[in-house]
């Protein structure tokens, strides 16, 4: 008899059951490695390369043909033009070569030396383009019969055209202009600033907010459930729809907010809630803070109405008064979710781009880093200075997760 | 020194009463556009006057009516809490007076319930306190929120010229009829909005859709399958969905542009589900870990596979975190605004949020913008007060995205 042996390594079993979570895994990996990992990486890559907006079309060949000169009798001698010009003034096009089909009943008369003309076909070849390059190839021809008979046009066979050119996204020019251009000045300071700003003011705010509402609603009465829902409004309303109420309720000209303020004598003139410096940077942060104190609400609610009873009555007993009893006894209970809300709300805070870009569109002085990306890729058209601030905001990211992913695993729950 | 009766009780009844005051003109100028506003030191004065009464009397009823007359006729008299402009209608006047008059004195009576005139207990001192910041946060809380909703609707129903004439006039005559709709009436049949909520409804539905088929069997796996790097999986999902997703739509925007996938439907249905897949995984798989695996276990043993237990066993117990996971999906899909601005340009194309976006421009009259917003927002109020509970516990069942 084989001796007894507790089984080594992992049996057909355990490789069955690790194939089957892979097989389950795959489809997910493969969508998110598409469409966050491959990103990610064309951002590292593209921050590297002098890409502004305009070279995302590959400069090509723009043809335009027409005819000129009488061509209503035989005998006549018009002229075929064919206009062509390189679309970038940036990029040259190499090995431009243009081939069409004369229309029957065209004899040409003079062929450029660049052109071969082979039965009807006609082939030219004409050479290496620097950025910006013009041509205009004019052909003399002579009108025959055929040609009033069939009546084809010169226009009517579209002339092809062939070209290489390099795109700049995949060629091997790499610069460090981009970063260079975005850590330059006081402007990059700025940005940084305002981000650090709207991150810490918004999320220490809203968790606040939030605390003082799952207070309020840690008890239960009739109509709780009514009240929740209704706190909930902010966070589940679509942002822009919410972000425009704003807009329209603060508006310097026709605001009912500034006609009260007026009314009541608070100020005299209206106030640009969203367009002076540094109002316009308070007012986002306001706006992050009503627009996600549901969310840290919620979560602290849900933790409140989870800790035991008693403990308040012991504490009752012992003579604990109400504030004692939630410095004491309530605060070190959410400690845990506190913190954990903080983390995450901070990088979430710190990715925000839809509120501020809706609110102020990055005037005023709100332009965070994430609205800095928006900003340089397409309000001045530079992809590559926009790529480079990603890549500033991952390295950030990269290291907010290294200490979150440190800390949470010390708390459980989330 | 604060906590003796007789200083608590003036105090808290001079703040509350500067509390009740604002709140009443707001609403009362909110609600009629005449003008109202609280006096802060009348406010204050009559207040202490007032919780000094309540104090001293201890909650003889005679006092709380008293104190309600006296601060109506006051406010009618004009040196009342709350002053009104001379052009204010009187019925708007009465109603205002005798409002505050009698929340004040109604709300005043249990916030100093305990508070007797001499030294109070620690316990009676916060207590009242805590009531006082009670009422208080119900209102603040319950005006930020309804606030902005309130003026999305108002506005949606006036125009231009009645909203520029006076700003805090929110009156609608309801006289006119179907005419208070118009731009409604507008948005559907000049500005397309009719397909926007039918394409947003279809992108939405079928986001949820992919996203369940994709994340379904991924959460069971990081769940209830033994493989190496189960850990670090489950890490890691949490930190897909740290990416900011303007970082990944640039290059989205790129590749899209160069494929021609830009400005299509299928470009958004394809890329919206990368976006919730993270989430719904990591919510599900929370989930089924909390599922017994008892039940799983006696499937296997009855010779299902693996694949047969998850349809018939896993999936029916677990429709509640569906239903709550589809939910939230729903409603990232549906409220998703950079892809759609990004990606669409064919206004035939555009989703809800993408439609209001084009709305915002000065040509386009401002009641039409708050129109497209309350039509943007009622589908989803309304799907999410009636499944509540799913949508609450889905949002803590471990998704704070923002």
């Amino acid at each position: 008899m084989a001796e007894l042996r507790p089984p080594v390594g992992t049996g057909p079993l355990a490789k069955r059951e690790a194939r089957l979570a892979w097989g389950l895994l795959f489809p997910t990996l493969a969508a998110v490695a598409m469409v966050v990992i491959l990103p990610l990486l064309a951002i590292f890559w593209i921050s590297f390369k002098p890409v502004e907006l305009g070279d995302l079309r590959a400069p090509e060949v723009v043809l335009r043909e027409d005819i000129r000169g009488d061509a209503a009798a035989v005998g006549d001698i018009p002229t075929i033009r064919y206009r062509l010009r390189n679309s970038s003034q940036e990029q040259p096009i190499t090995g431009v070569t243009m081939s069409d089909i004369i229309p029957e009943g065209l004899v040409v008369l003079e062929l450029d030396e660049r052109c071969v003309q082979s039965g009807r076909a006609l082939d030219c070849d004409l050479g290496d383009w620097a950025p910006g390059t013009r041509e205009t190839l004019t052909i003399p021809v002579e009108v025959e019969k055929a040609y009033l008979d069939n009546g084809l046009r010169p226009q009517d066979s579209p002339a092809t055209t062939t070209g290489t050119s390099s795109n700049v996204l995949t060629n091997s020019t790499f610069t460090l202009d981009n970063f260079a251009r975005i850590f330059n000045g006081d402007e990059f300071m700025e940005v940084l600033w305002v981000t650090l700003f709207y991150t810490v003011f918004g999320t220490i705010g809203a968790l606040l907010v939030g605390l003082f509402a799952a207070l309020l609603l840690n008890k239960s009465f009739k109509g709780q459930g009514i009240l929740r829902g209704l706190y909930l409004f902010p966070y589940v309303a679509p942002v822009i729809a919410v972000a425009f109420a704003w807009l329209i309720l603060f508006d310097p000209f026709s605001g009912s907010a500034n006609a009260l303020l007026i009314q009541m004598g608070v100020t005299q003139q209206a106030i640009n809630f969203f367009g002076e410096r540094p109002l316009a940077l308070i007012m986002v942060t306001v706006f992050e803070i009503w627009r996600y104190f549901p969310l840290s609400f919620l979560f602290i609610l849900a933790r409140m109405q989870s800790i035991d009873g008693d403990m308040y009555e012991a504490a009752d007993m012992d003579g604990a008064s109400p504030f004692q009893q939630f410095w004491y006894l309530s605060v070190p209970q959410l400690l845990g979710i506190l913190s954990v809300l903080f983390l995450l709300r901070f990088i979430w805070t710190f990715n925000k781009f839809d509120d501020i870009f809706l609110l102020t569109g990055g005037n005023a002085g709100t332009r965070t880093l994430t609205v800095n990306v928006y900003e340089q890729a397409f309000a001045i058209s530079n992809i590559g200075a926009g790529a480079a601030v990603a890549v500033v905001i991952f390295g950030c990211l990269l290291t907010f997760s290294i200490f979150f992913l440190k800390y949470i695993s010390q708390e459980e729950g989330l | 020194m604060i906590r003796r009766g007789y200083l608590t009780g003036p105090v808290l009844g001079a703040l509350w009463m500067v509390v009740l005051s604002v709140t009443v003109a707001v609403c009362m100028s909110f609600a009629t556009g005449d003008p109202f506003r609280p006096g802060i030191l009348l406010s204050l004065a009559w207040g202490a006057l007032a919780g000094g009464a309540m104090v001293f009397a201890g909650g003889v009823k005679l006092v709380q009516i008293g104190i309600a007359v006296l601060v109506a006729v006051l406010g009618l008299a004009g040196i009342g809490p709350m002053l009104s402009g001379s052009d204010a209608g009187l019925a708007a006047r009465l109603f205002g007076a005798v409002a505050l008059a009698a929340a004040f004195a109604m709300s005043l009576a249990p916030i100093l319930d305990e508070v007797v005139p001499g030294v109070l207990t620690r316990h009676e001192f916060e207590g009242a306190v805590i009531r006082f910041l009670t009422g208080f946060g119900y209102i603040f809380f319950t005006a930020i929120v309804l606030i902005p909703f309130y003026v999305m609707v108002m506005t949606s129903l006036k125009n231009q010229s009645e909203l520029m004439q006076n700003p805090l006039d929110f009156s609608v005559d309801v006289g006119r009829g179907a005419e208070l709709f118009r731009s409604y009436n507008e948005l559907f049949t000049q500005f397309n909005f009719g397909t926007y909520l039918l394409n947003s409804f279809f992108i939405s539905v079928l986001t949820v859709f992919i996203t369940l088929v994709f994340a379904i069997p991924g959460a069971y796996a990081i769940a209830r399958l033994r493989f190496r790097g189960q850990a670090a999986f489950s890490r890691s999902i949490l930190l897909i969905y740290m990416v900011p997703m303007i970082v990944l739509a640039l290059p989205i925007y790129i590749a899209f542009s160069m494929t021609g996938l830009r400005n299509s439907f299928w470009g958004i249905v394809m890329i919206y589900p990368v976006t919730t897949i993270p989430v719904a995984l990591y919510m599900l798989q929370g989930y089924f870990r909390g599922l017994p695996g008892e039940v799983e276990e006696a499937g296997l043993m009855d010779g299902l596979s693996r694949l047969a237990v998850i349809w018939k066993i896993t999936l029916p117990l677990s429709l509640p975190a569906l239903a709550s996971v589809s939910l939230y999906v729903f409603m990232i899909a549906w409220n998703e605004f950079l892809l759609a601005f990004m990606l669409l340009d064919d206004p035939a194309k555009f989703t809800l949020t993408r439609g209001i976006a084009a709305l915002n421009s000065s040509e386009i009259p401002r009641q039409h913008l708050m129109a497209g917003s309350v039509i943007a927002t009622v589908p989803i109020m309304a799907l999410f007060l009636g499944l509540e509970r799913f949508m609450t516990k889905g949002l803590t069942a471990g998704s704070v995205k923002g």
